[in-house]
């Protein structure tokens, strides 16, 4: 109704009014507008209406207390900022930081290798060779971390598969201490995270235009320098986004390491974990915690800055 | 026409392959172990940890608790991310993307700063009543929902993507209130993505375990939560039996979707 009176007085205006006209016809816009202001578009107060619960909720729930843990860091035992310089100056905890840190890289480059392969054949291969794929990649995908994680020990640990087949073929003597290290809990992680990075990488990858690399085919480039000078480059983007989505994971990842490093190979969540529950310095957990959020907070910006295409589902 | 994956290409992704497979099929002669302790069969099979899922009732009870637990965080975290998005949809605010972002916390931050911040909020809960706050079912509900929305938001506000704006200006034109707009033409046209996000929702909440290890102890003991007991306290052989029971569902529903599904996915 109100559309169509505004309708009205726009057209009024396109015949060509006078300078008397104009004064009226803007009083007539004015109280078109007022009538719009007294009665209201009900939808945006249903919009605000609706918006509300979740933001209300999580406001309550999720914010307020992790400003409480924010707050723990710097009280907890004493006001200061003394747990945030035990991160550094704390061989143990240091240490900690050190080995997620490394475990990340490591964890990054093999996934995102391990899922470009995957991703390749997913999206350029035949029919079959895609559906094959597909399964592999979404069957661990739905399964619980649990069981995964229980796989792995089923596979490294002392009786497990590795270790009876090897003494069966009498190849080792006594079992290799394969689960319990870094080693298995890089496994572990890596098994994860690989269907996440697949899931840019593909989408970058079918973006890739083909007479591209048909052009490249009919100048005479033999088809790893067609990889290596023209597809690699041209997904660039998904690699630069599968990479921060499996770093991002993994530098707050608790369950699988936990499980799989055995306390020995102990990560940053994991030192949270044991903080809380079993040598009570809540103030150190706490101080972790708000370092993770930092780090991811600031790795997730640098991600929506570099690979939005990729995320979005293009790189054109 | 596309040049198809070389044998390097395939030899690589086959290898992946095993590898992604591996574990899944390594805990299946671990489940026919006689032993009580994780080992290989050896040529003696038995079904006793199987028999032991049936018979020791912490197995069931937690399997009830956990669709309990899934059935009401599902239907509340889908009723909160279908109203939020909707409400985004229909206004779009100057600050709807930082709305979202905000609404998307829980999934962005790492899962042991979220359990971290969960317990803070159910233990302060649990001084004004013992039943609703840590170790509770209901204190496990309402960290789950936390935990599930965000998911919930992001494939309800894909599938509003998808509606035709042009259906509801009509409706609007036609002077359609805006509960008749939701009701009537929106939620019509976005049943299929709602029903996808609260099936979503449910399994995610059916296998949380980051959070809900923090916030229960020995009263809300989900079925993941009782998992993680034979898996890490001690190693437990049920747990495979268990996990190969989950691995042959899991299975049967994605071979099942791929047999059904006529057009690719890629």
């Amino acid at each position: 109704m109100r559309l169509r009176r505004l309708t009205a007085v726009s057209s009024l205006a396109s015949v060509g009014a006078t300078d008397g006209d104009a004064d009226r016809i803007a009083a007539a816009g004015r109280a078109a507008r007022s009538e719009g202001a007294m009665r209201p578009d009900n939808s945006v107060w249903t919009g605000v209406c609706l918006m509300a619960p979740l933001l209300c909720f999580l406001a309550i729930v999720y914010v307020a207390p992790f400003l409480g843990v924010a707050a723990w860091s710097v009280t907890l035992p004493k006001l200061g900022l003394g747990q945030y310089e035990r991160l550094v100056g704390d061989p143990l905890v240091f240490s900690v930081f050190v080995r997620t840190f490394r475990i990340c890289l490591i964890v990054t480059i093999v996934s995102v290798a391990a899922a470009y392969a995957i991703a390749y054949v997913w999206v350029r291969g035949t029919r079959l060779e895609r559906r094959l794929v597909e399964f592999c990649i979404l069957i661990p995908f739905w399964i619980s971390i649990l069981t995964r994680a229980f796989g792995w020990l089923a596979l490294l640990s002392n009786r497990g598969l590795v270790n009876s087949w090897l003494e069966a073929a009498g190849l080792i003597a006594a079992p290799l201490p394969l689960a319990y290290q870094e080693f298995s809990v890089v496994l572990g992680i890596t098994h994860v995270l690989t269907p996440f990075a697949v899931f840019p990488l593909a989408s970058s990858m079918r973006s890739v235009d083909e007479r591209v690399l048909l052009a490249a085919r009919g100048l005479g480039a033999s088809r790893l320098r067609i990889f290596w000078r023209v597809f690699l480059p041209m997904t660039a983007s998904g690699v630069v986004g599968a990479a921060l989505i499996v770093f991002v994971f993994t530098l707050g990842f608790f369950v699988t390491p936990a499980i799989l490093g055995g306390g020995r190979s102990i990560m940053a969540a994991e030192l949270v974990w044991l903080r809380m529950f079993q040598s009570p310095d809540w103030g150190l957990g706490a101080a972790i915690s708000v370092t993770l959020v930092a780090l991811v907070g600031a790795l997730m910006a640098a991600l929506f800055r570099l690979a939005r295409p990729a995320l979005i589902g293009g790189s054109r | 026409m596309i040049q198809r994956p070389g044998p390097i290409a395939l030899l690589l992704a086959g290898l992946v392959s095993a590898f992604m497979l591996a574990p899944l099929l390594a805990v299946v002669p671990i489940s026919f172990t006689p032993a009580r302790f994780l080992t290989m069969p050896h040529g003696h099979l038995s079904l006793i940890h199987y028999r032991e899922l049936i018979d020791d009732p912490d197995w069931a009870r937690s399997i009830l608790l956990s669709l309990r637990i899934g059935v009401v965080a599902s239907a509340i975290a889908t009723a909160l991310a279908l109203a939020f998005s909707l409400g985004v949809w229909m206004i779009q605010p100057r600050f709807a993307a930082l709305m979202v972002g905000f609404v998307l916390l829980p999934m962005i931050a790492p899962p042991i700063v979220s359990a971290m911040t969960l317990y803070f909020f159910l233990t302060s809960l649990s001084e004004v009543s013992g039943a609703i706050g840590y170790d509770t079912w209901f204190g496990v509900t309402i960290a789950h929902v936390v935990m599930i929305t965000p998911f919930a938001v992001v494939m309800i506000l894909v599938a509003l993507a998808q509606v035709d704006r042009r259906i509801d200006l009509a409706a609007r034109g036609l002077g359609a209130s805006a509960l008749q707009r939701i009701f009537k033409v929106i939620l019509p046209n976005i049943r299929f993505g709602v029903m996808m996000a609260a099936l979503m929702a449910f399994f995610l909440s059916w296998e949380e375990i980051g959070v809900t290890l923090f916030i229960t102890s020995v009263n809300a003991i989900t079925l993941p939560r009782l998992m993680w007991m034979g898996v890490h306290d001690n190693i437990d052989p049920a747990v495979a039996a268990i996990s190969v029971v989950l691995i042959v569902i899991t299975t049967l529903a994605l071979v099942g979707r791929m047999a059904l599904q006529r057009e690719e996915i890629v």
